[in-house]
């Protein structure tokens, strides 16, 4: 019989290579960068460095305000995604909920196409 | 201690391989594209560096790398230095879990370790999606903090494509868990073994009973297409009204990076689908791999399957380039929210159905 410390042990260590994975894929990008930053050339100058704007010279601040849709479409994301996320659980298990996890999920479902038929009706979805 | 080591070592070994493996072959798809894109518009496509061309990538990747790199006035240079790696990391690491080849054990010197997979960890494809959606703050942040326009419309468009299609791909995936049971990869590869129909249909879900996921990996892969930001979704990046999109500022090695980002999303994208559709490792029909007395190089057949289910993804996304002219921007969100989000809702209802009437099928 495992102790629960062990048991965390075990299912932590298949976390382990991810972790090496993460920093080595991070180490090559910055060394790469570090390596090139070594041979380039560096010639700076004002029109260089100032940003591409079709050949005029930039005017205004490019951090301008942008469409509020792009918030609806964010938080419209959040919603859906944990619903989707609910239905993970449900269906790894599925072989072992019966009828009864089909219906409570159909419902959840139904729930789901409420929100999203309203989400739809108010216009949400509309880009133009 | 020894032992410990001795893990680590095959560890590093196991993650430098596949590492070096998906860089090589975005290199290869650099040219591939190129290649495969003149010869469907009846051109020749790169030919001047090397024999037909083949050493375009390493001309690409040595003018890239010894090239300026600029940041331009304005912009602020910790998120605008970050960004690239932030979009790279993500695109790289998500291949920790994809199985290579069939799952088996090799003893070395007294460890056991498993070569084809760098970690079977039990929620695989979660992992996969929860990586994929951190690769949008590396476009978003480059989009902001190059403080240009372009860059700005760019990025904003990036992420709003990109979480409307994570959508998509999430839900699409519902209906594989549930005939699978799993959220691993290497379990779910094994789910999909052997034939049905007279030995004729593998069981790949995308076929197999009790409910052919067919529709939910169409929905999958044009999800894919546009989180890569890939033609016709290019939207991001569209150049003949953004420049360049969120890269619009970037040069050199940083551009690389993102450029990297997009193919090794490419690679990662193709090898979900081959994971969880297309059966993986496992061959169509079985005597399309090694067995009987050549059963020891059965893993040889099960990497030369997952590499040809690969790159014919890889290759789509080149067709469907070389096909389809770019949507507007409007079509686009309708398309993801109206058109792909009630057929994968609808594929999870009828499948979880089927599955219920037909269990174990």
């Amino acid at each position: 019989m495992e102790s629960g410390s062990e048991l965390l042990l075990g299912y932590l260590s298949g976390y382990f290579p991810i972790l090496i994975f993460i920093f080595l894929a991070l180490a090559f990008g910055l060394v790469t960068l570090a390596l090139s930053y070594l041979v380039q050339p560096k010639y700076p100058e004002s029109e260089k460095l100032s940003t591409y704007e079709c050949g005029s010279e930039p005017f205004s601040d490019s951090r301008m305000p942008f469409p509020v849709r792009y918030y609806v479409i964010a938080m419209l994301f959040v919603i859906f995604d944990i619903e989707i996320i609910f239905l993970y659980p449900w269906a790894v298990t599925f072989d072992q909920l019966g009828l009864i996890g089909l219906v409570e999920m159909m419902i959840f479902i139904g729930l789901f196409v409420v929100a999203y038929v309203y989400a739809w009706r108010k216009g949400a979805l509309e880009w133009d | 201690m020894f032992e410990t080591s001795l893990r680590l070592a095959l560890t590093l070994t196991q993650i430098g391989v596949v590492m070096g493996i998906v860089l090589l072959t975005v290199a290869i798809l650099t040219l591939l594209e190129r290649k495969v894109l003149a010869w469907m518009q009846d051109r020749m496509g790169p030919m001047e560096v090397g024999p037909y061309g083949i050493l375009q990538p390493v001309a690409d990747g040595l003018k890239l790398f010894f090239k300026e790199d600029i940041i331009p006035a304005g912009a602020n240079k910790l998120l605008f230095s970050l960004a690239p790696i932030l979009s790279l990391v993500p695109a790289l690491i998500g291949f920790a879990v994809i199985p290579f080849g069939p799952n088996i054990s090799v003893e070395f010197f007294g460890v056991e370790f498993k070569p084809f997979v760098i970690s079977d960890i039990n929620i695989g494809i979660l992992y996969i999606l929860a990586f994929a959606s951190i690769g949008a703050y590396g476009v978003i942040l480059a989009g902001w903090s190059s403080n240009s326009k372009y860059s700005l419309l760019g990025g904003l468009r990036a992420a709003a494509q990109l979480i409307s299609y994570e959508l998509n791909v999430a839900l699409s995936i519902v209906g594989v868990l549930l005939l699978a049971g799993t959220l691993s990869m290497v379990k779910i590869v094994e789910a999909q073994g052997g034939n049905w129909f007279f030995g004729i249909i593998p069981n790949w879900f995308a076929f197999a009973l009790p409910f052919p996921q067919f529709v939910a990996f169409v929905v999958f892969y044009l999800a894919s297409v546009a989180e890569t930001n890939r033609l016709p979704f290019d939207l991001p990046e569209a150049e003949s009204e953004l420049v360049a999109g969120f890269f619009t500022e970037y040069s050199g090695m940083r551009f690389a990076f993102f450029f990297l980002a997009e193919y090794a999303n490419m690679i990662l994208v193709s090898c979900v689908a081959a994971v969880l559709f297309f059966g993986g490792w496992q061959a169509p029909w079985p005597f399309l791999q090694f067995h009987g007395s050549l059963e020891h190089l059965a893993w040889l057949s099960g990497i030369f399957w997952f590499t040809i289910k690969v790159y014919f993804f890889l290759f789509m996304f080149f067709w469907i380039r070389a096909t389809l002219p770019r949507l507007r921007y409007d079509q686009l969100m309708r398309f993801g929210w109206k058109v792909l989000l009630p057929i994968a809702l609808g594929n999870v209802v009828v499948t979880s159905i089927m599955a219920y009437i037909f269990p174990n099928s």
